[in-house]
């Protein structure tokens, strides 16, 4: 039987997990024990139907239903002054919780201080754009949705930003393996000689560790050398170590031809 | 023969007729003043460009997946190609980011040892920004000036990291190193040489009128503006908004330093250039500072968690428990608190946040790299328009944007 | 796989070197590269710093050009990343012969520590490359060193050449 290789997460996962150790968590506080994000924090929940807020390292963190999001970020905007999106992106939940973690990155420039607002989006739905609250959002929205899947509604360009635009898939999926799959692999290939010339470039060598059986003793088989095809599971025959590039002038060499052993295709 | 492949000519992209008389220019993904692989198609109506659109990723290398594939430490020298041109300030950024996810804080000597590295990339960086920009403008000797300043730099960041270029001489917790012996009197050496130099360009520069006439009231950026598209660095403080991280928001010992914030209230080419020669002198100062403070420090180099961060060297050597924690934390990887950080710092360029969301194994849940050049390439999408086409060079140079950090 | 070929005549080139103006050709191409600026991302910093004041790269008579049609050598300095590789393509049909290429760092040679999804691994699935310039980043007196390399190999050819090169693979 093969081994059973969870397909939810291609990602590395660790190969040794501690039966009884439990992680710490990052220490979480009650908004109101900072007086800003106190008032702040009021100031949201007044308006908003908050899901659950609480201050994790200096930042206040609010996580709400994605209907609520236009109108919390416009409140952010105008009332309570976090007048910069800093950043925009999604987490990538889809195997544990089905869906992605859309997070909003604010600076307020006047106050100091960062607030981070945070929404669940199911697997089919999409997202409100905030291109027109903060012009950032534009690129930020443009990159989450070629990297991740995540489809943003009233968009001004939503096309593909960092992969090219023919590009098979959404590369930061946890489903997506790091080396690409099988699209990816080919796809200069494809792209430059066409679909021919796969078998004559051959796949990638991916494999970091990819040594030649001789590689610590015979630095590229120097004296050893033999056309590609022979069989070497005995032992090669010794070469004479001396090269002679083809079309050069027959003067300078003093090989001949029966007993030298012309390389057409090195490995 | 040619290589026979696929590739037809372009001209069938070019519309002669077009109904509105506009010229497309492919500002292609390679060429000289393109500051790294940015391809701007831009609209032309005569020499006016009326549409631009950039467009990027021909240097996406995966880097957010790769760290969501590597271990915390293993993760580190990648990095430093993100910003290539001041390695040591992304390394720090993401050194503070896993720090303050594991709640760990490095030792003082440390902190100041890596603050003289951040500054000396400062330093670095605005001159190699000072370079190229002069170089595209048209003022070539500059580029061969700035460099040689920036060879002394490099020999000095060299003694301590080991390479030019790509540093990673800090590590999660602290520094491995402490400095070489000769290392504060030839930093001292090269600041001397630095202030006259920047004597010289100043005087090249400044007060030139062909320099001015290029680079005033050109790429004028409002400060709404600058806020709505989330600019930082010398962009934000260009356009006359106070605003440096290492003052309001202090990380490190930035608070016990004492160094101005130069602002430019032209929003202008010319005020940002200014304050890129303010800012140089601003971090040598910061380098004076930090020599007594160097001294009276003492002499941990690395955080004590021996949860997340191997026991120092010589400790690894001789005693056994260290070497044992050593090894399953290269091997296996350290496991961190769950939770997510956003951590800012104030890279040369901008606000460089590192967003780190950990679910308590080795490796990163998700990181999302926040660089500054990706929103001011973004940027480049309205700023470019009713400008002329020889103000486009300037403008992208003058942006100071790394094509490493767009395009990660 | 990727190969220069220049028939120049009909069978392969002529049989007999032409010692003298080998040597005269040879001089004249290897005493005068002009490089392309392809500095495509750290590797360029390097490629710059060579060309600048200390480690000058003029006194080997290369002037960067900024466009293919002008130049000599290729420098592919920076990873190469498959949405870039279709241009560098482009670039390399359209330098005239004869050209070469020296590939600059871990990145360009193999792909480097980039073993991702978007990275080609080593620019010689593309272009067929002359030498291969191993470092992250490689240091300024390498990549002069690769330059001299570079002559030397010139100075070696025939002016009538159909070397095949080799790949790495």
């Amino acid at each position: 039987m093969r081994k059973y290789t969870p397909k939810d997460s291609v990602q590395k996962q660790a190969y040794f997990t501690d039966r009884f150790f439990v992680s710490p968590p990052v220490p979480r506080f009650n908004p109101n024990s900072d007086e800003i994000f106190a008032k702040d924090f009021e100031e949201i929940n007044y308006s908003i139907n908050v899901q659950e807020a609480f201050i994790e390292h200096t930042h206040l963190v609010i996580i709400i239903d994605k209907s609520f999001l236009i109108s919390c970020i416009k409140l952010l905007k105008e009332k309570l002054e976090y007048d910069m999106l800093m950043e925009l992106s999604a987490i990538d939940y889809l195997a544990t919780r089905d869906g992605y973690e859309i997070f909003y990155e604010f600076l307020s420039l006047s106050k100091h201080k960062r607030i981070r607002i945070k929404c669940f989006l199911q697997k089919d739905e999409s997202l409100e754009s905030v291109t027109s609250l903060f012009k950032s959002a534009n690129w930020s929205e443009r990159e989450m949705y070629d990297m991740l899947g995540v489809k943003v509604v009233n968009h001004p360009n939503l096309k593909r930003l960092i992969m090219p635009d023919d590009w098979y898939d959404h590369p930061l999926k946890k489903t997506y393996p790091l080396q690409g799959d099988e699209a990816a692999s080919w796809y200069e290939v494809d792209k430059i000689f066409g679909k021919e010339a796969r078998s004559i470039i051959g796949p990638e060598q991916r494999d970091p560790a990819a040594i030649d059986r001789y590689d610590t003793t015979r630095f590229a088989r120097l004296g050893h050398e033999v056309p590609f095809d022979t069989d070497i599971s005995e032992f090669e025959p010794e070469t004479n170590i001396s090269y002679q590039e083809e079309n050069t002038s027959k003067i300078m060499k003093k090989l001949k031809p029966e007993e030298s052993v012309v390389l057409k295709r090195r490995r | 023969m040619q290589q026979p492949n696929r590739l037809k000519p372009f001209f069938e992209n070019i519309h002669f007729e077009r109904e509105d008389n506009t010229m497309m220019v492919n500002f292609g993904p390679q060429h000289p003043s393109a500051h790294g692989q940015l391809r701007l198609i831009l609209e032309l109506q005569g020499e006016e460009v009326v549409k631009s659109r950039p467009m990027i990723g021909y240097l996406h290398r995966g880097m957010e997946k790769m760290a969501e594939n590597m271990m915390y430490n293993e993760f580190l020298p990648t990095t430093d190609r993100m910003d290539y041109i001041a390695a040591t300030s992304n390394n720090y950024g993401y050194a503070l980011a896993i720090e303050k996810l594991l709640g760990v804080e490095a030792p003082r000597r440390a902190e100041i040892i890596r603050t003289m590295l951040l500054e000396l990339n400062r330093i670095v960086s605005h001159l190699f920004w000072l370079a190229t920009h002069a170089l595209d403008v048209g003022a070539m000797s500059m580029f061969l000036y700035c460099f040689r300043e920036r060879e002394y730099a490099m020999d000095l960041i060299e003694d301590y990291c080991g390479a030019r270029l790509t540093h990673s001489a800090v590590r999660i917790g602290g520094v491995p190193l402490d400095l070489p012996s000769n290392w504060i009197e030839d930093c001292a050496s090269f600041l001397e040489i630095l202030e006259k130099e920047l004597h010289t360009y100043e005087g090249l520069l400044t007060e030139n009128r062909i320099w001015k006439m290029r680079l005033e009231n050109v790429g004028v950026i409002t400060p709404s503006m600058a806020k709505s598209w989330g600019c930082s660095g010398i962009v934000l403080r260009g356009s006359g908004i106070k605003w440096d991280l290492r003052k309001e928001m202090p990380y490190g010992i930035y608070s016990e330093l004492d160094f101005d914030v130069p602002i430019s209230d032209t929003c202008d080419s010319y005020g940002r250039y200014k304050i890129c020669i303010a800012e140089i002198r601003e971090s040598g100062k910061i380098l004076k500072q930090l020599v007594p403070m160097y001294e009276e420090s003492d002499t941990q180099l690395m955080a004590h968690a021996p949860n997340y961060i191997s026991a120092p060297k010589e400790q690894i050597m001789t005693q056994n428990y260290s070497l044992m924690q050593h090894f399953v934390l290269v091997t296996q990887g350290m496991r961190p608190p769950v939770g997510e950080v956003y951590v800012a710092t104030e890279s040369p360029k901008g606000e460089l946040g590192y967003f780190v969301v950990s679910d308590g194994s080795p490796y990163t849940y998700r990181m999302k790299l926040r660089t500054p050049s990706f929103q001011h390439t973004a940027l480049l999408e309205e700023l470019l328009v009713g400008c002329q086409l020889a103000d486009v060079v300037t403008i992208i140079g003058n942006l100071n944007i790394v094509f490493g950090e767009i395009d990660r | 796989m990727a190969q220069h070929k220049i028939n120049y005549l009909q069978d392969n080139g002529a049989a007999v070197k032409l010692t003298t103006i080998d040597k005269l050709v040879n001089f004249g191409r290897s005493n005068s590269l002009w490089p392309m600026t392809y500095g495509l991302a750290c590797c360029a910093i390097e490629m710059m710093a060579t060309g600048a004041s200390r480690y000058d790269f003029d006194r080997f008579g290369t002037i960067f050009r900024a466009s293919p049609r002008q130049s000599d050598v290729l420098i592919i300095a920076g990873t190469l990343t498959k949405k870039h590789a279709e241009f560098m393509r482009r670039l390399y049909d359209q330098m005239p012969d004869p050209k070469w290429v020296i590939s600059m760092g871990s990145c360009a040679n193999t792909g480097g520590m980039f073993n991702t999804y978007a990275t080609v691994q080593g620019a010689d699935r593309i272009i067929p490359v002359d030498i291969y310039l191993p470092g992250c980043a490689p240091r300024p007196e390498t990549l002069q060193y690769a330059l001299m390399a570079l002559q030397q190999k010139i100075r070696k050819e025939s002016i009538f050449r159909s070397i095949k090169k080799k790949r790495l693979v």
